[in-house]
């Protein structure tokens, strides 16, 4: 038998439906894999052992009483940082909530607790979900499996080097600009951002509310389809939870695999072919094409002129939604509080409290947004950020009339050496320059591994349109099933 | 011209409710620069007429039925609080000149 740790959750799901293995077995493997591998990688803030051998073992005594269970029952899953867990600590890899254990599940917990998913941690990201290298986690960097002196990306770092590290088979990411696709994409794996109010933000800890969007990360399409159909669907909680069935994601999967493309029209988009991006990212792109084409998909060129302004007017809401979202973070109600010594005033307080708890990208974030938003720049910066906005979504609209789906490659460049972006704050921004149109437009996106550059890996990003996910992902699962599968050397 | 003045920083960090160290200051203040500088592009776009998005999902007045459900004890709403007293979260004084002899 292939080592458990290097199985699907597919594989694993099979084998323990039928009672080939135990979920303790499967759970004791992986967190022994941790164990071995974390001290290097650093993809977890927090390992639950306990738990997840509690969950592992109720999972057996409900399969060896007879119980009906779900396809992913006892299989175990990592769970990004900013997810809130009971009982269970939750940072977003912030100092402001160290020590913080919330009082409730988020609805995904929630609902993949009652699939049979067994968590097995909480893992590193960038502070709030902010960045694109998990660089700015107030506990440490992760590093990329691939090459431990290169970033895994970001926020979802730790989500994404947990798989490629085979410390989990599944994971949970949040997307607010690329933080699920960009990861995955640098590490060769697979991430998924649902379409936005496909999958529940309650118990999401808020970023950017109109963009947040929770999803799977997988090692495989199938994977991700999987854990998307558990944790998808509609939550009277959320009130921006779109009221509809999730679409038929796993289905699609397995259709895409088949390798069968033909009628499936793909949009290249002509301002997405090239620029900016790594010789070795486009040759790798062209290629996955050229083996789309092979599988009966027919190419369409289109044009979508606003998605250049994509990235400044996402810089612009962001950071205004967070300004406003991160006010909660006031040292009366949950997490840090300095300087109370009975002689400072509460502004007091809570000015020392945020500036000795938030690191320097979330500040930058809160003050630029609190500039978008004033009195005499609102108009200019958020207002006509909100608009443009508004144009990025009529490109997707008139896009979608010729193409079924859109393709380009997830990031510009492959994953960089730590330490090379974070001076300029700019260049960090840089890497979601293709992640961020489906965010502000609030369609499906999916990145899947297509190649490597220089040794490391590559990611396709497929759009599609809103609801609409169940197209990502057979295209997604078919490019899979025509490209070689890329390991990263053992670590 | 720059965007933003370190003086504009400094403000907006008060109003944020950020205590920023004058080395952070005069980080920060380069650093924004050449964000805003960046994203101002926005205004390039010839936009007057087009509406806003403000959100995704075209959902409004979303309500529930006005049944209870079960929510957060006092307990468990406290449990995270750096400060607790009475069942109330406990805060540094709000009230200044007036306490001041």
């Amino acid at each position: 038998m292939t080592e458990l740790t290097r199985m699907t959750a597919a594989e694993l799901g099979g084998l323990l439906a039928a009672g080939e293995v135990s979920a303790v077995q499967v759970a004791r493997a992986h967190l022994d894999r941790i164990a071995e591998v974390d001290a290097q990688v650093h993809a977890f803030l927090h390992v639950d052992a306990e738990g997840a051998l509690a969950a592992a073992r109720a999972v057996d005594e409900a399969r060896a009483a007879g119980a009906q269970l779900g396809p992913l029952a006892g299989v175990p899953v990592a769970v990004k940082d900013v997810i809130t867990t009971k009982g269970i600590p939750t940072t977003a890899a912030s100092k402001i909530l160290q020590g913080w254990r919330p009082p409730y599940d988020a609805t995904i917990m929630t609902r993949m607790r009652d699939a049979g998913l067994v968590m097995l941690g909480k893992t590193n990201m960038d502070e709030f979900a902010m960045g694109s290298s998990t660089e700015y986690s107030a506990y440490g960097p992760t590093y990329n499996p691939w090459d431990l002196s290169r970033i895994p990306g970001g926020s979802g770092g730790g989500s994404a080097a947990a798989l490629a590290a085979y410390e989990a088979p599944l994971a949970i990411g949040t997307d607010t600009g690329g933080s699920i696709r960009q990861p995955g994409a640098v590490t060769g794996t697979v991430g998924a951002k649902p379409t936005y109010g496909g999958t529940s933000r309650y118990g999401l800890i808020a970023f950017s509310s109109s963009l947040d969007t929770p999803g799977p990360c997988a090692r495989s399409v199938l994977d991700a389809a999987l854990l998307h159909e558990i944790i998808g669907g509609h939550d009277p909680r959320d009130s921006t939870s779109i009221p509809a069935p999730v679409p038929p994601v796993v289905e699609a999967a397995r259709r895409g695999a088949t390798g069968d493309l033909s009628g499936v029209r793909v949009g290249l988009v002509k301002e997405f072919t090239g620029d900016g991006a790594e010789p070795g990212v486009v040759a790798a792109f062209r290629e996955s094409v050229e083996a789309l084409v092979k599988l009966g998909a027919e190419v369409v060129e289109v044009s979508c002129p606003h998605f250049s302004y994509a990235l400044p007017a996402y810089y612009l809401i962001a950071p205004s939604e967070c300004s406003s979202n991160l006010a909660r973070f006031d040292g009366v109600r949950f997490g840090l509080r300095v300087g109370d010594d009975g002689q400072r005033s509460l502004e007091e307080v809570m000015s020392a409290t945020r500036d000795a708890g938030f690191g320097a990208e979330v500040k930058r974030r809160i003050i630029i947004g609190a500039y978008a938003l004033s009195t005499g720049y609102y108009e200019a910066y958020y207002g006509q950020a909100q608009k443009v906005r508004t144009l990025i979504s009529r490109d997707f609209a008139n896009a979608f009339t010729r193409a079924d789906v859109l393709l380009s490659p997830t990031t510009p460049f492959v994953a960089f050496p730590l330490g090379a972006r974070t001076a300029d704050p700019y260049q960090m921004y840089l890497a979601d320059l293709y992640t961020i149109p489906p965010n502000l437009y609030g369609g499906p996106a999916i990145s899947v591994p297509c190649g490597l550059s220089e040794g490391l890996p590559v990611g396709l990003q497929v759009m599609a349109p809103t609801m609409a996910d169940d197209r990502m992902y057979r295209v997604a699962a078919a490019l899979e099933s025509a490209i070689p599968q890329f390991v990263p050397p053992a670590l | 011209m720059a965007a933003i003045s370190r003086d504009e920083v400094a403000h907006l960090a008060h109003l944020s409710r950020l205590a920023v160290t004058e080395t952070e200051l005069d980080t920060f203040a380069g650093q924004l620069d050449v964000i805003l500088q960046a994203v101002a592009r926005v205004g390039e776009v010839a936009a007057a007429d087009i509406p806003p998005t403000t959100h995704a999902v075209p959902l409004t007045n979303v309500l529930r039925d006005d049944v209870v459900v079960p929510g957060l004890t006092r307990d468990e709403a406290l449990s995270g609080a750096p400060d607790a007293a009475e069942g109330r979260f406990r805060v540094p004084r709000i009230l200044d000149e007036e306490l001041e002899p």
